[in-house]
């Protein structure tokens, strides 16, 4: 032990690394370790590469430390063999040894798999496949909880409800509403400067109506919401599975479709018609007074006037919308949160496949809904 | 650097308080690790070893006081002063802090890499023969962290904390979660690396037996200082009823059980 302190002390009073060619001979002199190497590794590498194999007999007695690095730089110089004459303290050995049997493993050469494209391919095809036979379970699964719970009201998780409602639902009002209403005052404004060309001012309330109500308002709300509480979701699923506290809870024979994932759907499914609601009305305060700015319509008018040009149906389609929009949120976010595996790279993945989904299959169902729905609402003369 | 810097202990803890939250954690604390020590911070659940270790890392500011790390305060110096100083010691997390997106290869290449200037064949080579001093085989450098067990974890992690030739070893609980064979092992493996390279070696322990086995200098810490310091026997020999407490813990067990 005490020999190991006094080696340890007289190793940090040591020198710079130094090369010295005399004649025949090399001596090497100071600190041959990664640290001190790294300030004079171009100069002492160049001079190495001269040296190495011409260069018979090496002194490194006067060495006083050297590390594995120092040792693998000489042992490659001097091709990856002991040179003829090779003066070396005791203390020295262990590095040598350290690097002599890995410096010689070749580096492995890739070799060219021309069938990777179609396995590639083939991989894709059974992942997506994979992902909506999960999908599917999941839902079966969520289904079954539904049911369940109705059967036995007692047992609906509803401190987990009123949390998801609440952080789903009520913290997102401000941000929904001051988007809601920036929307709103633009729309209104570009959309003013064109309707004025045709005198046709008064067909401002019927385009906001129509457009916010029915389509803008539960679109913008689905799309907020997806980047929003979707991710959220989704992390949290899946630091839950990181920590092991999904294991946890199927362990205590609790299921997590019915106390993780029902209550989110659930809560989305109440929250997001509530929010199309909110942020449809914001949208539509900014819509208002835009007008009454650029075209003096008076938002007695504005008010009065839109019962009778939008459709009450129009309405009833946005309610139906957000909530579809917000269950489909809802579950997407939480299969990609059970997928993730418990390392960084797939809990980034999962959150971005979770949001760029949930928003594309917003848009998808909005496509659906715009079909289903075309001979409502829209009045025609 | 200066000649004290070369010369003085590694680490040196100046008076150090702590307080967390409301809580003083740490008080008046100045510990001092010499060169070529194995230092166990031993201490009760919540007795603050881990944050001290974490304050001499760096990762964590004490509330008062100095924590000088080779001679000089660890927040002396420009950026790189700052990081060259942190490249000179070896960091062995709880949980091994593998970094998951990387290969075990490429976790101990990472601090290569970083560091500049090495040939990718120079750092195959020394990442291989990092491997081989934990004692983990080349065939399992392709796994992901996620794939690897409790022990291979941790010699990883060592061969990654390793991978710089560092001359400061700060390990937290290296044989936590380990069985009884890997924790020997494990602790074989860190007196041969401290003989061999002249490390070294801060440790936070629980574990009697990895006490008894690793450590030449012992600091207990209770009520939020440090209660003694010294080799084994004369910290056992110490009257402080936490200290009987804690190294007599496991007799009275025994004797429990032989009773019963």
């Amino acid at each position: 032990m005490v020999q190991a302190k006094a080696h340890a002390i007289a190793l940090a009073k040591s020198p710079p690394p130094h090369l010295r060619h005399e004649g025949e001979h090399c001596v090497l002199t100071g600190d041959w370790t990664l640290l001190a190497l790294k300030p004079r590794l171009i100069m002492l590498r160049a001079r190495l590469l001269f040296h190495g194999r011409s260069v018979k007999v090496w002194d490194l007695s006067q060495v006083s430390r050297m590390d594995t690095f120092g040792a693998l730089l000489l042992w490659r110089a001097w091709g990856l063999r002991e040179p003829e004459t090779l003066v070396l303290s005791p203390a020295l050995h262990p590095a040598f040894e350290r690097v002599r049997g890995v410096a010689a493993t070749p580096v492995e050469t890739a070799h060219v798999d021309w069938l990777k494209p179609v396995v590639l391919l083939g991989k894709q095809f059974i992942g997506a496949f994979e992902q909506l036979i999960g999908f599917a379970c999941m839902l079966g699964m969520v289904s079954i909880e539904a049911a369940r719970l109705f059967v036995e009201p007692r047992s609906i998780p509803m401190k987990e409800f009123s949390a998801a409602l609440y952080k789903t639902g009520v913290q997102a009002m401000p941000i929904s509403a001051l988007v809601g209403f920036l929307i709103g005052v633009v729309l209104s404004y570009l959309s003013a400067l064109q309707l004025r060309n045709f005198g046709a001012d008064a067909l401002i309330i019927n385009i906001l109506g129509i457009g916010i109500i029915r389509e803008l308002g539960p679109v913008l709300v689905s799309i907020l919401v997806a980047g929003r509480s979707g991710s959220a979701i989704t992390a949290q699923l899946g630091v839950m599975r990181v920590t092991e506290e999904i294991d946890a809870l199927a362990a205590m024979g609790v299921s997590i479709h019915q106390r993780l994932i029902w209550p989110k759907v659930l809560a989305m499914a109440i929250a997001m018609p509530l929010l199309v609601l909110w942020t449809s009305t914001a949208a539509l305060i900014g819509g208002m007074l835009a007008a009454q700015v650029q075209l003096e319509i008076d938002w007695r008018f504005f008010a009065m006037s839109l019962p009778h040009v939008v459709p009450v149906q129009n309405l009833y389609i946005g309610f139906a919308k957000g909530g579809v929009f917000g269950v489909a949120i809802a579950l997407i976010a939480c299969h990609f949160g059970l997928r993730i595996k418990p390392n960084t790279e797939s809990l980034s993945r999962n959150t971005t496949a979770a949001v760029v989904t949930a928003i594309t299959a917003v848009i998808l169902l909005d496509a659906v809904f715009a079909m289903l729905t075309r001979g409502i609402g829209v009045p025609l003369r | 650097m200066n000649a004290n810097a070369v010369s003085g202990p590694v680490i040196e803890l100046r008076d150090v308080c702590t307080r967390l939250g409301t809580q003083w954690i740490h008080q008046n604390i100045d510990l001092r690790v010499e060169r070529g020590d194995l230092l166990a911070l031993v201490g009760g659940s919540g007795a603050g070893k881990t944050t001290l270790l974490r304050e001499m890392i760096g990762l964590q500011q004490p509330t008062l006081g100095e924590v000088l790390l080779f001679g000089e305060p660890l927040q002396a110096g420009h950026r790189a002063e700052r990081f060259a100083r942190l490249r000179r010691m070896g960091v062995l997390f709880q949980q091994g802090a593998l970094y998951s997106a990387l290969t075990l290869y490429d976790n101990i290449a990472f601090p290569l890499r970083e560091f500049g200037g090495l040939l990718e064949e120079e750092i195959r080579a020394l990442v291989l023969s990092k491997m081989a001093l934990v004692e983990l085989k080349p065939q399992h450098a392709k796994l992901m962290p996620a794939q690897l067990s409790g022990g291979m974890v941790k010699r990883a992690a060592l061969a990654r904390a390793l991978a710089l030739e560092p001359e400061l070893l700060l390990l937290d609980e290296p044989t936590a979660g380990l069985d009884p064979e890997r924790s020997a092992g494990f602790v074989r493996l860190i007196r041969e690396l401290h003989a061999s390279l002249g490390l070294t070696v801060v440790f936070v322990t629980h574990d009697l037996e990895t006490l008894s086995s690793l450590a030449n200098r012992i600091a207990v810490l209770a009520e939020h200082r440090i209660l003694a310091i010294g080799a084994l026997e004369e910290i056992q020999a110490s009257k402080h009823p936490f200290i009987q407490k804690f190294f007599h813990y496991r007799t009275t067990v025994d004797e429990q059980a032989a009773d019963s």
